[in-house]
């Protein structure tokens, strides 16, 4: 069953992509793209305030 | 072989801390261990029973670097059966064994848990300014790693040459699904702007029994914590700490069924990469793993060629053995994102913490026009990993939704205090829970408890699958007292 289930994953990627899914990825990938923006303002609030400072004296002793 | 295999891990987290002039990381290291809230008693770890020195191919080097001479001191027994301790220069935390890889991965987000705790009692004893930030990650992007091992205890009939032959083609090329990311590359390596793994770099034998140096893919150090004549247990250092819990689950998981794999002799065809160690470099370097390398037999493959070959070897061992549902589960979830990352490897940005963090660098590239060395970059991929929670880029993801989860938060608090029932942790946590008075010294395989009477009586515990709570939760349940406990084991002089 699980081999099917690959094989059939293994054919969508080969080819024969519809105009449909197309349409359908393009307007996913906005969507995804507004949703990153969103992302990156909340992480904008919690970062670090100076990246510079913070990555030259984050130093640490070797370990295993 | 019936799938118990009994598993762990061990994670040295890095530390910092802000605005403190002659800041020392042991001394900081020291002060988290200590400040532990979780356990009201110090229980010393005794070193009796350990060899790091020992050779799994059958020597043992005897060397200096084990002594530790104040461990000792920095050291604690959880009662959910984990180590807390100084290690280096990192506080570290080693789960209780576990007997599958589902509860293992808990143990683990558990011990995440267990640092913050830590961090915040031991963050009241800093001055006002001063912040003390630790992180789950294995690098400091200046050629300095510290380690996240796994654990697995397997047959001592197994020969060693057998799992160094098949597990070396699956740890190069796990890493698709096992990285947890890294911006830049350390260690002499080539310049790369973002690259799968924490720890690749730093790898450069295949076989060995360092672990701070000349990082091997294969460590040999031969330490069972348990009966030597039966088991060994394989220490695996080439793997990144995770934050996905489904990551960790697929990482612990998939490796264990490849052992079982490799121990019913289920390998007919070996896979040989004919430069292990090269080709993990190129694997961890190439983010649309795309890049090919040289087998044994002359031809290409990829990391995903490999993957595949493993996975249909291994699922179709475990269909023919009969497993339980979370192997099954762990299956499932090995095929879907070998074909999510044979699709688009973005398509799995939901469940691994390479591509979660890639997503993030890519949108501040784009959004702020950044080159890979912007410094920008280097603390995105630092602050993934806080254990802090509201400083944390991974839990701002699992927050949104936007990051698949294995636990809820309760089943995580939970772990934090009880043991997991079916191993000795059992035994370990239980006590801990319940004498830590006359408690007086811990290890993996053995208690030391003081009775009060002449001699400090020791229970060994040297098969990791009894202590479980079918075995002892009677005994503990009907124990008034430790002394009582222990007359009624018949435990040894220690």
């Amino acid at each position: 069953m699980a081999e099917k289930q690959r094989k059939q994953r293994s054919s969508d990627r080969e080819g024969d992509t519809s105009d449909r899914v197309e349409t359908e990825v393009a307007a996913n990938s906005e969507e995804i793209a507004e949703r990153i923006d969103d992302l990156l303002e909340e992480i904008d609030s919690v970062l670090e305030e100076n990246a510079e400072e913070f990555v030259k004296n984050y130093v640490q002793k070797g370990g295993q | 072989m019936a799938l118990r295999k009994v598993l762990g891990t061990e994670t040295e987290f890095g530390i910092t801390v802000l605005n403190q002039p002659g800041f020392n990381p042991i001394v900081a290291s020291s002060a988290v261990v200590n400040s532990y809230p979780g356990n009201a008693s110090r229980i010393r770890w005794s070193f009796d029973e350990e060899s790091p020195g020992r050779d799994l191919r059958g020597t043992e080097v005897r060397t200096a670097a084990v002594a530790e001479p104040d461990a000792g001191l920095v050291n604690t027994v959880l009662t959910n059966g984990a180590r807390l301790y100084v290690d280096h220069a990192h506080p570290e935390y080693s789960s209780p064994e576990c007997s599958d890889p589902r509860t293992a991965a808990l143990y683990d987000k558990a011990g995440e848990r267990v640092m913050v705790a830590a961090v915040g009692a031991a963050q009241k004893l800093l001055g006002q300014d001063e912040r003390m930030v630790v992180h789950k990650n294995n690098s400091d992007g200046k050629g300095n790693s510290y380690g996240a091992h796994e654990n697995y205890l397997i047959s001592r009939l197994t020969p060693f040459g057998d799992i160094v032959r098949d597990l070396t083609p699956f740890f190069v090329t796990r890493q698709v699904f096992t990285g947890a990311g890294k911006v830049g590359a350390e260690n002499g390596r080539p310049r790369v702007g973002f690259q799968l793994t924490q720890r690749a770099d730093f790898f450069e034998e295949q076989v060995g029994l360092e672990t701070t140096l000349k990082r091997p893919i294969i460590n040999t150090r031969d330490e069972p914590h348990a009966d030597a004549s039966r088991y060994r247990r394989l220490h695996v250092i080439i793997g990144d700490a995770n934050l996905s819990e489904v990551q960790t689950f697929l990482k612990l998981g998939t490796t264990a069924l490849v052992l079982d794999a490799i121990e019913d002799g289920a390998f007919d065809r070996t896979i040989d990469i004919t430069d292990p160690v090269h080709a993990l470099w190129t694997v961890s370097h190439d983010p649309t793993l795309s890049v090919a390398f040289e087998t044994g037999d002359g031809k290409r493959c990829t990391a995903l060629d490999v993957q595949w070959r493993y996975f249909e070897t291994v699922s179709r061992h475990a269909r023919r053995i009969g497993v339980a549902p979370v192997w099954e589960d762990l299956i499932d979830e090995w095929e879907q994102v070998l074909a999510d990352l044979e699709r688009d490897p973005m398509e799995t940005a939901d469940r691994l913490d390479w591509t979660a963090k890639l997503r993030i660098l890519e949108g501040y590239r784009r959004r702020d026009d950044l080159a890979w060395n912007h410094p920008k970059l280097r603390l995105l991929d630092l602050q993934y990993h806080d254990v802090d929670p509201n400083r944390s880029l991974y839990q701002r993801l699992v927050d949104r939704g936007a990051m698949r989860r294995l636990f809820d938060d309760a089943e995580v608090a939970a772990a934090v205090f009880d043991p997991p029932c079916d191993t000795r942790a059992f035994f370990r946590g239980s006590c801990v829970r319940r004498f830590p008075e006359a408690l007086v010294a811990a290890n993996w395989d053995s208690l030391i408890f003081d009775v009060g009477e002449e001699s400090l009586k020791r229970v060994p515990m040297m098969e990791p699958l009894k202590g479980t709570s079918r075995h002892v939760a009677e005994l503990l349940e009907a124990s008034p007292d430790a002394a009582a406990m222990v007359r009624a084991l018949g435990g040894n002089d220690g």
